[in-house]
């Protein structure tokens, strides 16, 4: 009898990994609970364990791949082995089969110069650690464990753990504490393992982050940048999935950024380091393995300016962040309908670009604001009475916030699609303000 | 009673100790007068009967260490350096004060005298103190940072995380807890399940001990042994303050959860600067003319600072708008 062995899904935003290495051959005994083979994910490299006793028939998916997906084939196990599957190691049979299987798999073009947000955010802190000695990461898993979601890679071998500095589990007090040696004029980089950790030191990102240059009279600035991933993952339910972009904007004294693509990530991040005041950076677990193009933007991008991302005379879709996969999807599919869709990424949420919002309003005359935090209070909302304001005349139609709907993210995967925003719900926006 | 002089502490330093606590007391009084006027606004806590704390540590403090504590900080300031004057003005909400008028009481800086507030969450303080201490480690320096905290505060979490993480990385920090006896109105002994503050870091590994904190030569012989301790790179260390403050929690508190006779009782037998006076005097060190000499001129300079703080200019309307981002 003979089973497939998949490729497992080893976290909750995994599609897909490379397998790095085969710890057993073809025709070799297996037994269930045994390691045999090492999968690199986007978080780590884990190990695979044989599901059930027997022998590996066949491996159709070569050590060193990349890309495979996950419930991807990637052997077989068989219940017996026999004198045909021991030969066939080193049949140049079995060796054709195996590089048909390869061809299966898409691997990444290496002609496009890409890079992952990831490799962008990690670029960045390499670079501005390298730059000043004043600037240090300090967090929860940053050094030994390289980053819980691999940020940190290889940052301790090159620093030292003067500069990456792992933190026991507790938020309240570490980010007091890097806040202490900001007002000091040091340039601590605080890693959240989520967002959704950073509610435990709330008191001191926004009482004494954000206030203290006020309250001295400019006196004590507070150079800090507090980073990690924010919003919904994937299925890890409603105390890990928030986006607190509206949260933080509320609060003057702190800067907030949300980044879509990966040039943008490592430019925004280089300018917060950079900044003489409290950054929040949010990141996206989703958006950390996308590959964007690099782009040829200057080395350090500016905070507080918008992006027109696309040029467009009909509508104007406002986003940020992984808010902007949504605005791109339905771009694409109005532009079928002859809908020219013009998409503006915020990249920074405090301090607004106001300008581009209101020249593009006054262009295209609609618009429709997307993000995946809660509709109360939203960042849309925001956006919705700026225009109001400053472009109310020029509009056609009433501004739409679509938004994550407002209940508590729930786990079930249906469920937890409803909740999302999605590109379906812009579209069909999108005509009723067009009238089509 | 105060204790025998230590060998470091010369006749003129304990003359200044005297000197400077007796500032800090008719400066709280005055601050108390402009309250009740009208010319003070918001929260005000006053200092009066803490004294001894902060004047005994900021002796051993040198130049470049760290400080930062709660709300009631007037004294703090008037100990490390800074002008009653500015103060007050901070206090009166004018464009002098240290703050531009924009923190008041409860948040006033000096970046030039290294105190870093002046915080007006209880506790919150802490880990900043545990800031400063490590930014002393990462830059390779013999500084050290005083962290300030009352018997309330003790019981925050983010103190025992911040004692966690003080220990666990050697930092550099002395914390300071001002015990007196109650957290607003409520006594250690009904918020404290353990009110022996100073074993409070023991489970860290954090050696502490219980001062009388209404002496300030017993708290400047601890706070060496303290300074010494974390200078020389073994870490944080705790001093448990044991004092008593005269007045309510805030300026609003009429204080109904302890007795008058309490209140008089510790003034009459502890008070940190009647008994110096007294010390002073028996030990033929000064004189009571020379004393009431200091007193009047103390009293002039503090009058002085109440007329700049109430006849400095209120903030500019655009004062309003600056020192939000830098």
């Amino acid at each position: 009898m003979i089973r497939d062995l998949l490729m497992p899904s080893l976290s909750p935003t995994m599609e897909e990994g490379k397998l790095t290495k085969w710890l057993v051959q073809e025709g070799d005994a297996i037994s269930s609970g045994d390691i045999i083979a090492e999968i690199e994910t986007d978080k780590a490299v884990m190990e695979l364990e044989a599901p059930e006793d027997g022998f590996l028939s066949k491996i159709l998916v070569p050590e060193g791949s990349e890309a495979v997906k996950v419930n991807g084939k990637i052997a077989e196990i068989s219940s017996e082995t026999t004198e045909h599957q021991k030969d066939s190691r080193t049949s140049s049979k079995a060796k054709e089969q195996v590089e048909t299987n390869v061809d299966k798999f898409e691997i990444p073009s290496t002609k496009l110069d890409t890079i992952t947000v990831r490799e962008s955010i990690r670029d960045a802190i390499k670079e501005e650690m390298s730059r000043d000695d004043e600037v240090f990461l300090i967090g929860e898993e940053v050094g030994e464990y390289e980053g819980a979601y691999k940020i940190s890679q290889g940052l301790l071998n090159t620093f030292g753990p003067r500069r990456v500095i792992d933190t026991p589990i507790t938020e309240h007090g570490f980010t007091g504490l890097a806040i202490g040696a900001a007002f000091s004029g040091l340039r601590p980089i605080v890693e959240y393992m989520t967002f959704n950790f950073a509610m435990q030191a709330m008191d001191q990102i926004v009482n004494s982050a954000a206030k203290t240059l006020y309250m001295s009279g400019g006196q004590i600035s507070c150079p800090i940048v507090f980073r990690g991933p924010n919003g919904a993952a994937s299925r890890v339910a409603a105390q890990h999935s928030q986006d607190f972009s509206a949260f933080y904007s509320s609060i003057p004294g702190l800067k907030v950024i949300q980044p879509f693509t990966a040039s943008d990530a490592k430019g925004l991040l280089k300018s917060a380091i950079r900044d003489n005041n409290p950054v929040i950076f949010l990141e996206n677990e989703i958006l950390y393995g996308k590959k964007f193009e690099r782009e040829a933007s200057e080395e350090v991008i500016p905070i507080g300016k918008a992006k027109i991302f696309l040029e467009g005379t009909d509508l104007t879709l406002i986003s940020f962040g992984i808010g902007m996969t949504y605005a791109i999807e339905a771009a694409e599919l109005l532009s079928k309908e002859g809908i020219s869709t013009e998409i503006i990424d915020l990249r920074t949420i405090r301090p607004l670009d106001k300008n581009t919002i209101i020249s593009s309003v006054k262009k295209t005359n609609r618009c429709i604001t997307i993000e995946e935090g809660f509709p109360i209070c939203s960042v849309g909302n925001n956006i919705t009475a700026l225009i109001m304001e400053e472009a109310f005349d020029y509009l056609d139609a009433p501004v739409i916030n679509c938004t994550g709907k407002d209940v508590p993210m729930p786990y079930a995967e249906n469920l937890e699609k409803l909740a999302l925003v999605n590109t379906q719900e812009v579209v069909e926006r999108a005509k009723e303000i067009i009238y089509r | 009673m105060v204790k025998k002089p230590l060998k470091t502490t010369g006749n003129r330093e304990i003359i200044n100790f005297f000197q400077e606590m007796l500032t800090i007391r008719r400066f709280e009084e005055k601050a108390g007068q402009l309250y009740g006027m009208g010319h003070i606004g918001g929260f005000c806590h006053l200092y009066i009967g803490q004294e001894a704390i902060v004047v005994g540590l900021e002796s051993i403090a040198i130049e470049g260490d760290q400080r930062v504590t709660s709300y009631r900080d007037h004294g703090h300031m008037i100990a490390c350096g800074m002008s009653p004057k500015r103060i007050m003005a901070e206090l009166t909400g004018r464009g002098s004060g240290y703050s531009k008028g924009k923190g008041g009481s409860m948040h006033m800086f000096s970046r030039e005298k290294n105190f870093f507030g002046g915080h007006g969450i209880v506790a919150a303080q802490v880990p900043i103190a545990a800031g400063l201490a490590f930014s002393n480690k990462y830059r390779e320096n013999n500084n050290i940072a005083f962290g300030y905290f009352g018997d309330g505060a003790a019981n925050q979490g983010q103190i025992y995380e911040t004692f966690n993480m003080a220990s666990l990385w050697v930092l550099p920090i002395v914390f300071v807890i001002e015990n007196n006896q109650y957290a607003m109105g409520t006594s250690l002994e009904r918020a404290s399940s353990s009110p022996a503050l100073y074993t409070r870091g023991q489970a860290f590994n954090i050696p502490g001990e219980a001062v009388d904190g209404m002496n300030v030569l017993a708290v400047k012989e601890a706070g060496e042994r303290a300074e010494k301790h974390c200078r020389s790179g073994k870490g944080p260390y705790i001093l448990e303050m044991n004092t008593y403050r005269y007045r309510g929690h805030s300026m609003s508190d009429p204080a109904k959860y302890r007795t008058r006779d309490e209140v008089n009782k510790i003034k009459a037998e502890r008070d940190p600067i009647d008994n110096l006076r007294s010390y002073l005097i028996s030990n033929n060190i000064s004189t009571d003319s020379e004393l009431k000499d200091i007193d009047k001129q103390i009293k002039d300079a503090i009058s002085d600072a109440a007329d700049f703080a109430i006849s400095s200019d209120i903030p500019d309307d655009n004062e309003l708008w600056t020192d939000i981002y830098s």
